[in-house]
């Protein structure tokens, strides 16, 4: 059987990130002490990122099925059908630590990754989204972050010819030294030709095919992943990937070429853990094994270890498990390609990953314990200390401000408001000639070629929200995703999430992932949109503190008709502005606390489930009947700031608005408070009544706000501004911030 | 008539131009694949955007170096017909049949946004369905977009009438506002001597639907055909209503 290599000791396995209960346990599993290179597999498929032990329990309870969905989390992304023979196959995915670590790549690694686990599924990928969060303009290291980030992005993304339409960026010192980068990719595959990656066939061939296999990226996912930054952080620096935009542009056309054929049964890409977790995973799922001669793997540098070669995380390499036979189709396509594509091993019927080099099984482990034997924990949680207190708000301590149309100006300058038109036009988001609407608006809308569908994309999370109150927090997350969807005039279909949270070993931690859980839950239930794929990130913390609880959201929606999309900004003069919804004098986790008060406290804007629904039912049927001209969200800033974006966030010219104030609640909170299931709509006047009849029979209050008119954004009394002073604000700030 | 468009490793906009050929426009449409030297009698080549051979060393450097070039570079000087778009651009400077380079953006960034840009000159094959100093709203996506040539040779270009495209803004002038990537004289577009090369940096591909941002863009191809179509009868039109 195995090796002249020794067994390990319990000090190599702390290093590898095991604890010592662990080793133990996988020593009882195997009947054995494991040598290095098994403990190498072992603690990659163990660590917190391959293996979710301090999720998995939590995670059961999210709804994740449907009557249209194809594939739900498991495989490598989810899939829902979409009709006219079609499926949406997507993801979202984290690439935090390497990102803080090294910007450019970090990203750039994390969008490459997400493609492959759409295109390993046989669907095109035609849309990338990304949510990034990044610390406080005053820290040191933001603007060279936010620098390279956003250039890896579009580095990568552009190279790669898939378009690069929508996301979310925040800044919040809660970031400053853990930032993410959180990753969204879709395609589009016909219904029946969904590629899976489970083993089948026992001497079926076993292909490695792309990149060749270096030392980059070693312990990406145990390492650096799996544990918080501290001093050591610098020398992680090796463990980030490198990526390489090109050859995924091959990668992706030779694969999808391959997928036409009949040649194979089953492929996955090499992400996280690299060969290892590809091969350990594909058996698990078929109940087979895998035999692999790592001599056989093409190399950068022949002094690879059998270790190393395992472990390595170079990028746009695929694993495919081919019909016995079929490997010279194989081979013929990637030459054409001009990648590497060889043979390294064969699916057996052992449940063993064997693994040989320089002719000796220097690996020989079961297949179950490796993916399915990580302890499950369910570690303790409570709520932290300091959480009631912060909650309290109260707002006679809130002066009101004195000058309106300065703290307008002053909320559209803010980074977390402005326009991000400075990220993403770095990034290309016409290829693929789909974009219908681009990113700008709320949601991004693509058309389905072929068809007169299209799919709507909004991601989004309000962090502050979540430190707050984590359960209406995450629920607000999935109802702001999928209000801004039906905004462009779409129907929500499903979300994939992407839970960045700090350390789950500490109790508080625990608690505030197990609430999100929760919220997400609830909300996706009511919503009745599945979770079909999703991605956990841990610790997410620097010398013991950690980020706001960020559970992202992305969804994904459905326009019957492609024409019926739509978007925020105002069209004509005489329109009409009306809000549907009801504004309550709530302004606990507001933009307006945060960038005015410097405070972060109350409780988040209440969520009724019920009434959120119905805002959203209202608004798509107005859209549908062809009555809307513009809808937008009410979000940060409120809705003085959504108005003002109406305003001026059209690509044509500005057009201003003449509104009137309610007076019942204290006008700063009227004007920026952000109760939720609010939006504002703009209709010609002759369809007012029909909006108002559609309204009232879903019991949805309904106000006339007033007028889009001239060039000047009028509130009340309080507010009188020019659009173009408002525009200049709300362009500028980002560009601004860079350059300083 | 028969277009060709060319597919590149690493080329990206090429199923795009494919797709506004044939499905918006209505035109025959071959595939030419990078190592293969025939032309498949095709009557205008399209050189499509993207990062061929992942620009490595410089944008449009190797592309230059296919056999399909090779043949390309001799069709061209023949008379036939060739449109470079963006990264095709690039590739028709590197190859010698258009004179200047294109290079790093005056931004340093890779910009994706709407230009306006105007028609400088209506006498070539793919511009001729436009009217002179007609202003159109393309798409540019590019990091090398910049066009220079020594002071004679872009003295030339202009006596010659050889820029076809000009940054402009909504007044029509082309100022240094209007200009996204510091291309002197704010040159997006130009022909060779001939009349036969053309390249520009802004994409027709994708304005050729107003659902995905316009069709401003389509008179370019429009104009390839018209000039072919001289002295055969009229092609029955597969060309979608309202363009």
């Amino acid at each position: 059987m195995t090796t002249t290599l020794p067994p390990v000791t319990a000090a190599q396995a702390a290093e590898h990130g095991l604890s010592a209960q662990e080793f133990e346990r996988f020593c009882v599993a195997i009947g054995r002490v494991p040598n290095l290179v098994e403990l190498g597999v072992c603690s990659v498929m163990w660590s917190e990122h391959c293996s979710y032990k301090s999720s998995r329990a939590v995670l059961r309870n999210l709804p994740t099925a449907g009557p249209r969905v194809l594939q739900g989390p498991g495989e490598n992304a989810g899939a829902i059908a979409i009709g006219d023979g079609l499926a949406v196959v997507f993801k979202i995915e984290s690439h935090n630590h390497p990102s803080y670590v090294e910007p450019y790549q970090g990203a750039a690694t994390g969008v490459g990754g997400i493609l492959r686990d759409i295109f390993t599924m046989g669907a095109r990928p035609i849309a990338n989204l990304n949510s990034l969060r990044f610390g406080s303009f005053d820290h040191p290291r933001t603007r060279y972050l936010v620098g390279g980030v956003v250039s890896g992005i579009g580095g990568y993304g552009n190279c790669v010819g898939v378009a690069t339409v929508g996301g979310d960026i925040y800044f919040d010192r809660g970031y400053n030294e853990n930032i993410l980068v959180n990753a969204f990719t879709l395609g589009v595959v016909r219904a029946d030709r969904i590629f899976r990656a489970r083993a089948t066939g026992v001497g079926n061939p076993v292909i490695y095919v792309g990149s060749k296999t270096g030392r980059d990226g070693i312990h990406g996912a145990s390492l650096l992943a799996s544990a918080e930054f501290d001093d050591t952080t610098e020398a992680k620096r090796p463990t980030v990937q490198i990526g390489a935009p090109f050859t995924e542009k091959l990668l992706i056309e030779a694969c999808l070429e391959l997928m036409e054929r009949d040649a194979i049964v089953a492929i996955q890409d090499m992400g996280a853990a690299g060969l290892t977790s590809s091969s350990v995973e594909m058996a698990a799922r078929g109940g087979l094994g895998i035999a692999i001669d790592i001599d056989q793997v093409p190399k950068r540098e022949a002094t690879l270890s059998a270790y190393e070669t395992l472990l390595s995380e170079s990028q746009e390499r695929m694993l495919i498990v081919a019909r016995a036979g079929a490997e010279a189709a194989v081979m013929e396509i990637f030459a054409k390609w001009g990648l590497d594509a060889v043979v390294i091993g064969a699916v057996t019927d052992d449940g063993l990953l064997r693994v040989r080099a320089g002719g000796e099984e220097v690996v020989t482990l079961p297949i179950e314990p490796l993916a399915h034997g990580a302890p499950v924990y369910e570690r303790p949680y409570a709520p932290p200390a300091d959480l009631e207190d912060l909650q309290r708000l109260d707002l006679n301590q809130i002066p009101p401000p004195s000058d309106y149309n300065a703290l307008l100006l002053r909320l559209l300058d803010a980074p977390n408001i402005a326009s991000k038109r400075w990220a993403f036009q770095q990034y290309d988001q016409v290829v693929g000639g789909n974009t219908v609407v681009g990113p700008g608006s709320d949601a991004a809308v693509l058309r389905i070629k072929g068809t007169k569908k299209a799919l709507a994309f909004s991601v989004d999370c309000n962090s502050r929200y979540c430190l707050l109150d984590p359960y209406v927090g995450a629920m607000s997350a999935v109802v702001e995703a999928a209000r801004n969807v039906v905004c462009g005039g779409a129907e929500p279909l499903g979300v994939t999430d992407c839970l960045n949270f700090g350390n789950p070993e500490k109790p508080e931690i625990m608690w505030q992932f197990r609430e999100a859980v929760r919220g997400l839950r609830d909300a996706c239930t009511a919503l009745a949109v599945p979770v079909v794929s999703g991605n956990v990130s841990f610790y997410n913390e620097t010398d013991g503190r950690a980020i706001p609880p960020t559970p992202t959201i992305a969804l994904v929606g459905l326009l019957a008709d492609v024409s019926h999309h739509t978007t925020q900004w105002f069209k004509s003069e005489g329109d009409v502005v009306l809000l549907l919804g009801r504004t309550r004098e709530e302004l606990g986790g507001s933009e307006y606390l945060a960038a005015v008060h410097d405070l972060v406290r109350g409780t988040p804007p209440w969520i009724d489930l019920a009434v959120e629904m119905q805002v959203q039912q209202v608004c798509l049927q107005a859209i549908r009947d062809g009555l809307v001209r513009s809808a937008h969200d009410v979000s940060e800033g409120g809705l003085a700031v959504a108005l003002a974006e109406a305003c001026i966030s059209g690509p044509n010219e500005m057009l201003g608005a003449e509104i009137e104030m309610e007076a019942a609640i204290r006008p700063d909170a009227w004007l920026f408070g952000e109760s939720q299931s609010r939006v504002v709509l703009s209709v010609r006047r002759k369809h007012v009544s029909r909006v108002r009849d559609l309204a009232r029979a879903a019991d949805v209050p309904l106000t006339v706000l007033g007028e889009v008119r001239g060039r000047r954004l009028r509130i009340g009394s309080l507010i009188d501004v020019a659009v173009a002073d408002l525009r200049r604000a709300w362009a500028e700030a980002l560009p601004r911030r860079m350059e300083e | 008539m028969r277009w060709g468009v060319v597919t590149f490793p690493g080329s990206l906009d090429d199923s795009d131009a494919v797709y506004a050929l044939e499905q918006v426009l209505g035109e025959e449409v071959v595939r030419l694949w990078h190592n293969d030297r025939s032309l498949h009698g095709v009557d205008c080549v399209v050189l499509p955007g993207g990062f061929s051979y992942g620009d490595y060393l410089r944008a449009g450097a190797l592309a230059r170096f296919s056999p399909v070039m090779e043949t390309i570079v001799r069709f061209a000087h023949d008379g036939g017909l060739v449109s470079g778009i963006c990264n095709g651009f690039q590739i028709l400077c590197e190859s010698g049949l258009l004179p200047g380079a294109l290079i790093r953006n005056r931004g340093l960034s890779f910009l994706c946004t709407m230009v306006r840009v105007r028609v400088e000159d209506t006498d070539t094959p793919f511009t001729r369905s436009y009217r002179q100093a007609e202003v159109l709203h393309l798409p540019i996506k590019h990091g090398e977009g910049c066009y220079v040539a020594d002071a004679r040779t872009l003295e030339e270009l202009e006596d010659n009438r050889q820029v076809l495209l000009r940054y402009v803004d909504s007044a029509g002038r082309a100022t240094e506002e209007a200009n996204p990537n510091g291309a002197l004289r704010n040159i997006a577009g130009i022909v060779n001597a001939t009349r036969n090369v053309f390249g520009l940096m802004p994409h027709p591909e994708h304005a050729c639907e107003t659902l995905v941002g316009g069709a401003d863009g389509a008179g370019i191809f429009r104009s390839v055909r018209a000039t072919l179509s001289e002295g055969l009868p009229a092609r029955a039109a597969s060309v979608p209503p309202g363009l």
